[in-house]
């Protein structure tokens, strides 16, 4: 790719919404009402698993101020499958996720809802529907799941990808990935590590809980307002569930108080349809934080065994490992993304991973940042933190070393094009993060993560105002900045003032079609499309001079944003966006720009992370004192949002590394379902998060973007991990690396927490 | 003729064969040929992405593939 200069892409200028979200003017999920609008409400299964033998409504129907009561009766059952963005989804266990329809499949599992004129009074009612449940023993691990007298979840789900495999089974699917000869690689190695791991089921932790108001009209149409990562997803699935016709289905999407993967699915929006529908009122539903935690997508708790091995020289020759993945209630793991994030970083010649994805009476998981690459990082990057350790190697080194660059097949099968890696690790070496001196009690470590970056489907529309503003509409609701950074791409095209674009997101009746905000694809596919739109509003502009000077429209050049005649052209000067924007009704009237496309997927992007950590050996609590994550972005449109993005994940990753997990008691019952009892890390946890940029040119994107929000949650868990390794001396393979864990291990191993005891960690030499 | 190479997880439905070259001039074509010849390994592909030269599709029915091009089989992925 030819280096393009840009005059407006790369600057930093102030969001467009700012203003309304920092005054709190910006209107989330449950800001909206309607005048007539009841209240729903959801009753849950206070057991983890539960076959239902009765629901008796009656009481509740008959209760002050109710409206409507539903069941799972009200949802027709459906073996239909959905493409939702990335993937396909099965509406059979989207459906039985929204109202349980013959088990319970986790505490918190939705059992019936009702619509009153308060939400006190459908809370009460709520309460007076009687349930009767036979209760069954809860599976809550991997292990106990696949265990040969475990209870079975689903007695028609047989394993997938397992010839013979008939079920049922607990065992959704099974995959794997090899290449090479294994047991050559291996008898090749003079260092072997070997290890299992386990993390925690860890929630999204949007800030945002879930809410909508749903309107269901005498003339069969619904128009639904919610927090939604993808209204189009919302209207499809809402849809498919209720077999209503799409076109009569209108999702228009508020501002987003945070999603990281876990606002795609629905919870509550057909549920509110359903009930509008029976009570010919609008209804609005908003989720308790207690029913966030309960009842929508954490992340998959995982146990994973890995083994690599490497010669003296840091070159890895193999690596073998094992990776189950819990799905929840219903199939869907992230495994088959773990498995093919696991060692994409590196060039291994030889290597075996199979993935589990594996039914557990829990939530059903939703995407999470980088959905299934995290926990497979954590283990791949611990083992190397340890091989570096006994080969006495600096960790960047072994990692350099190995390294994957442009034409190296990926572990999943094609071959890279230009990739950062090198750079990242280059510069994280270079940077004086690494060789800077450690405190009392304190370690370092380093890791790497990698994401694919997704494509798919997006639209969007550049209108031209009569003053020479323009506005550009998407689908895509913005949560990590995309407004103003597709306002830079749209002010780059046409060489006007970023603040004279407006920005906008659409309803589905106003937008063309657009795939989710997720999988880091908005600044590069939406922005793509928003580039071509940009550009459709020049063409046109430049045809609108030709007609002004009467030339070939062919003729007409396009010079800092401005028309520029045909040499020769008599009483011709440039024409700016103004200047043909102030004649439009003269030439041919408005002008809109619009453009649509399928990507596919973005590029690889990898980021590695130092991260020092600080140890109280009295109380096993650690502090991170200092962080630096370097990630190629391959080109920061708006540098602030990208580094936002680096800081915001790398605040996740800490989280789930130090603290986050979702506590159960032997009856599968979650314990810690509020954010007092499930620490997620504030602003007075951590330290200012340092962020090194790098571009590398994705050769798929006119500017180069690559994709940005969901690499750099991958490498925190292992960087914290290994720098709880420099400081403490002690491998700790079970997240979170809580201070209860950590002082018992510490008390165990009675070992002195020393200055940075830093065995391998040749930066510091 | 293009390049199909299957992942290591579905070779035991295909007897072990880790690539198969297709005369086939777009993606969905491809798929159907491969069903065609291995028949339980059908089921199994219905749900995945496509890379062709090394760019990934989730939905890759129509992309178009010339010869000599290189095309692997790979998981969907959902990104958050």
């Amino acid at each position: 790719m030819s280096p393009r200069t840009f005059t407006q892409v790369g600057t930093r200028p102030i969001r467009h919404d700012g203003v309304d979200k920092v005054t709190g003017r910006a209107n989330y999920g449950a800001d909206f009402t309607l005048p007539g609008m009841l209240h729903g409400a959801v009753l849950r299964s206070p057991y983890a698993h539960a076959r239902i033998v009765s629901i008796d409504t009656t009481a509740a129907e008959a209760a002050p101020g109710v409206k409507a009561v539903i069941t799972g009766a009200d949802i027709p059952e459906t073996n239909a499958k959905l493409m939702l963005g990335e993937g396909a989804i099965d509406l059979h266990d989207v459906g039985d996720n929204l109202l349980a329809h013959g088990k319970a499949l986790y505490n918190g599992h939705a059992v019936a809802a009702v619509a009153a004129v308060t939400a006190d009074a459908a809370r009460s009612a709520a309460a007076l529907i009687k349930v009767v449940y036979e209760v069954l023993e809860p599976v809550l691990s991997v292990d106990r799941a696949m265990a040969a007298d475990a209870p079975i979840l689903h007695d028609n789900m047989a394993t997938k990808g397992q010839p013979g495999a008939n079920g049922p089974s607990n065992l959704a699917s099974r995959m794997e990935l090899k290449r090479g000869d294994l047991t050559r690689g291996f008898a090749d190695a003079d260092v072997v590590v070997e290890r299992e791991f386990r993390t925690a089921t860890v929630h999204q932790g949007y800030i945002e809980p879930h809410a909508c108001v749903a309107r269901y009209g005498e003339d069969g149409r619904a128009i639904v307002w919610c927090s939604t990562q993808g209204p189009f997803a919302v209207r499809d699935q809402c849809a498919a569930i209720l077999s209503m016709d799409p076109a009569n289905i209108k999702v228009i999407p508020s501002e987003i108080g945070g999603g990281f993967g876990g606002k795609i699915v629905v919870y509550l929006e057909p549920l509110a349809i359903m009930l509008s529908r029976k009570a010919q009122r609008p209804v609005k539903m908003v989720m308790t934080r207690d029913e966030v935690f309960r009842a929508t997508g954490p992340t998959s708790g995982t146990k994973i065994r890995m083994k690599i091995g490497a010669k003296k020289d840091g070159t890895i020759v193999a690596a073998d490992g094992s990776l189950y993945y819990e799905a929840g209630a219903y199939r869907g793991s992230p495994a088959g993304a773990g498995m093919m994030c696991a060692l994409a970083p590196y060039r291994i010649p030889n290597f075996l991973i199979e993935a589990f994805d594996i039914v557990v009476n829990k939530p059903k998981v939703a995407a999470y940042r980088a959905p299934g690459s995290p926990m497979a990082s954590f283990a791949v990057e611990s083992v190397l933190d340890e091989i570096a350790r006994q080969l006495k190697t600096d960790p960047i080194d072994l990692r350099l070393k190995n390294a994957a660059s442009e034409g190296d097949l990926a572990p999943y099968g094609p071959p890279y094009g230009p990739i950062g890696l090198k750079d990242i690790l280059e510069a994280a070496r270079k940077h004086p993060h690494w060789t800077s001196p450690l405190g009392k009690n304190q370690g370092r470590g380093i890791a790497c993560g990698f994401w694919f970056n997704a494509g798919m489907n997006s639209s969007a529309s550049v209108t031209l105002n009569m003053d020479g503003s323009a506005a550009v509409v998407t689908g895509n609701p913005d949560i990590g900045g995309t407004r103003v950074a597709q306002a830079l791409m749209v002010a780059e095209e046409l060489g006007i003032p970023v603040e004279r674009v407006r920005p906008g997101v659409a309803d589905t009746d106003s937008s063309g079609f657009t795939d989710v905000t997720g999988g880091s694809r908005v600044c590069y596919a939406t922005g793509m499309a928003v580039i071509k739109a940009a550009e459709d509003v020049r063409e046109q502009l430049k045809a609108r001079a030709a007609t002004i000077w009467k030339v070939d429209p062919s003729a007409v050049g396009w010079e800092d944003g401005r028309a520029t005649p045909p040499a020769g052209t008599e009483k011709a000067e440039p024409l700016s966006v103004a200047d043909l924007a102030a004649k439009l009704s003269h030439t041919g009237g408005p002008i809109i720009g619009r453009a649509s496309l399928y990507a596919p997927m973005a590029g690889p992007a990898f980021g590695a992370h130092i991260c020092d950590l600080e140890v109280d050996p009295e109380t096993g609590r650690s502090r991170v004192v200092r962080y630096t994550a370097f990630q190629d972005v391959g080109k920061a449109v708006h540098p602030s949002f990208v580094e936002g993005q680096i800081q915001g994940g790398v605040a996740q990753g800490i989280g789930w590394a130090l603290n986050e997990e979702y506590v159960y008691d032997r009856n599968g019952i979650m314990e810690n379902a509020g954010f007092l009892d499930y620490r997620m890390p504030v602003a007075s946890d951590l330290p200012m998060i340092e962020t090194v940029v790098l571009e590398v040119a994705n050769p798929l994107h006119p500017y180069g973007v690559r994709g940005v929000g969901e690499v750099p949650i991958v490498p925190p868990l292992a960087a914290v991990a290994n720098a709880m390794r420099d400081a403490t001396g002690l491998r700790f393979t079970e997240l979170p690396l809580s201070p209860p864990r950590v002082l018992a291990a510490l008390e165990r191993e009675h070992e002195p927490v020393g200055a940075g005891t830093g065995a391998g960690q040749g930066g510091r030499r | 003729m293009a390049t199909l190479h299957v992942p290591g997880g579905l070779r035991e439905f295909t007897g072990g064969v880790a690539t198969v070259q297709l005369d086939a001039t777009r993606v969905s074509d491809a798929l159907e040929q491969l069903a065609r010849l291995y028949p339980s390994l059908a089921p199994h592909i219905a749900d995945m992405a496509v890379a062709v030269d090394g760019e990934i599709y989730t939905q890759p029915g129509y992309q178009p593939l010339s010869p000599s091009i290189e095309v692997h089989l790979l998981p969907r992925i959902a990104g958050g």
